[in-house]
């Protein structure tokens, strides 16, 4: 009896291990305000790029502004609070988009060019570090290119 | 191009709820009926054309306020490089020769019908709407800058440098090339540009903003009633902005 049972119990502690592993790996994905998507969460998660790309092409080609998927309605609901209470930037690991495309390893540009905060909530300049060159790097790079040259 | 829908619907599901088509009955044999959907109410419009008359007579010499409205409107201030800082509106002078007379006016994007920066961008990024608004789709701009150099106007600008703190309504990025979008996104919303408030605001009242299409429009009317010119018409581009009293 004990020859069959031990064998059962070690897969099962194995495999409890294993889910407890995982939930700790796992992108603790922020709470988010606001009422609920419709559509469920599940759906938003795979498709919320489609949606978006669809979406900005309707605002930006036909000047449709009463769309379902845009970053700025994101920041509505999904901000995120650091500990000293002010919303994050997407230079942070706490940024919602970040929670999870960290974990997929999936680099997105959109913050290049839009803010990652809602209107009214300044990013700060390690915002601007993320594409590898702080503000004002330019007029450097110009003086040592003069330098060089003469 | 197809709609992603929010849920997966089935036909009769959709019917049954009622989505489709909200009707109200206003009275006997009188029905209003609503289509759903966004299509009916995109902004951009082919039955307009969008433009501006720039008066020059009244454009005050020492006066920037539509400049500095649009950098507020729209968050282009620059990084204290002149050489290389994006300009969407500037003040221009012009001096005649022989007479010394020197004329003041902004200009910014011209708007044209026929847009050079549109023939020759390469990705499809500098497009204009239906409703003559030329534009610059920065997701797909690789930042080449051909439309820089084919602009007969210097309307367009390069975003040299990494940018934070844009305005939600104006997304601008380095590696992008830029202008005046005559605030589309308050046109849309059926305003007027930040520039022409700002002139109104300062008591000049130089630039008016209209539909160049309705005959009934105050812009119509005055462009019909005074002389106006398009800056180098011997390029024939069709702009939606001209300029008074030049």
């Amino acid at each position: 009896m004990i020859r069959l049972l031990l064998p059962l119990v070690l897969m099962l502690a194995a495999g409890m291990s294993a889910a407890e592993d995982r939930s700790s790996l796992w992108p603790d994905i922020p709470k988010a305000t606001g009422a609920p998507h419709a559509e469920g969460n599940a759906y938003w998660r795979k498709h919320h790029m489609e949606m978006m790309r669809h979406d900005r092409d309707l605002t930006m080609r036909d000047g449709d502004r009463m769309i379902a998927a845009s970053l700025k309605g994101c920041f509505d609901c999904h901000t995120v609070k650091d500990a000293s209470g002010a919303t994050v930037t997407y230079a942070s690991e706490k940024h919602f988009c970040r929670s999870c495309h960290d974990f997929a390893a999936v680099r997105v540009d959109c913050f290049m060019c839009h803010r990652s905060t809602p209107d009214g909530i300044d990013e700060t300049d390690d915002h601007a570090a993320l594409t590898g060159r702080k503000a004002g790097d330019i007029l450097a790079y110009l003086r040592a290119i003069g330098e060089g040259g003469e | 191009m197809t709609r992603i829908k929010g849920a997966e619907l089935s036909r009769r599901d959709f019917l049954r709820s009622g989505a489709a088509v909200a009707s109200a009955t206003l009275a006997p044999g009188v029905t209003l009926i609503a289509f759903g959907g966004s299509q009916a109410q995109a902004a951009a419009d082919a039955g307009k054309r969008w433009g501006l008359l720039i008066d020059a007579g009244k454009c005050d010499a020492g006066c920037s306020a539509c400049v500095s409205a649009c950098r507020d409107e729209n968050g282009w201030g620059g990084h204290g490089n002149p050489d290389t800082d994006a300009q969407w509106i500037r003040k221009v002078t012009l001096k005649n020769k022989t007479t010394g007379h020197e004329t003041s006016m902004p200009v910014m994007c011209q708007h044209c019908a026929e847009p050079p920066c549109v023939d020759v961008c390469p990705t499809g990024a500098s497009f204009k709407r239906a409703d003559g608004i030329v534009l610059v789709d920065k997701h797909t701009c690789i930042g080449c800058r051909y439309c820089m150099m084919a602009c007969p106007f210097k309307a367009r600008s390069f975003v040299h440098e990494p940018i934070v703190n844009q305005k939600s309504h104006a997304p601008r990025g380095q590696g992008t090339v830029e202008s005046c979008t005559l605030c589309v996104h308050r046109v849309d919303a059926g305003g007027t540009p930040a520039c022409v408030e700002a002139c109104a605001g300062a008591g000049h009242e130089a630039i008016l903003f209209g539909d160049l299409n309705d005959p009934d429009s105050q812009i119509s009317k005055r462009l019909a009633e005074y002389p106006s010119a398009a800056l180098r018409p011997d390029l024939g581009l069709g702009q939606g902005v001209r300029y008074a009293n030049l």
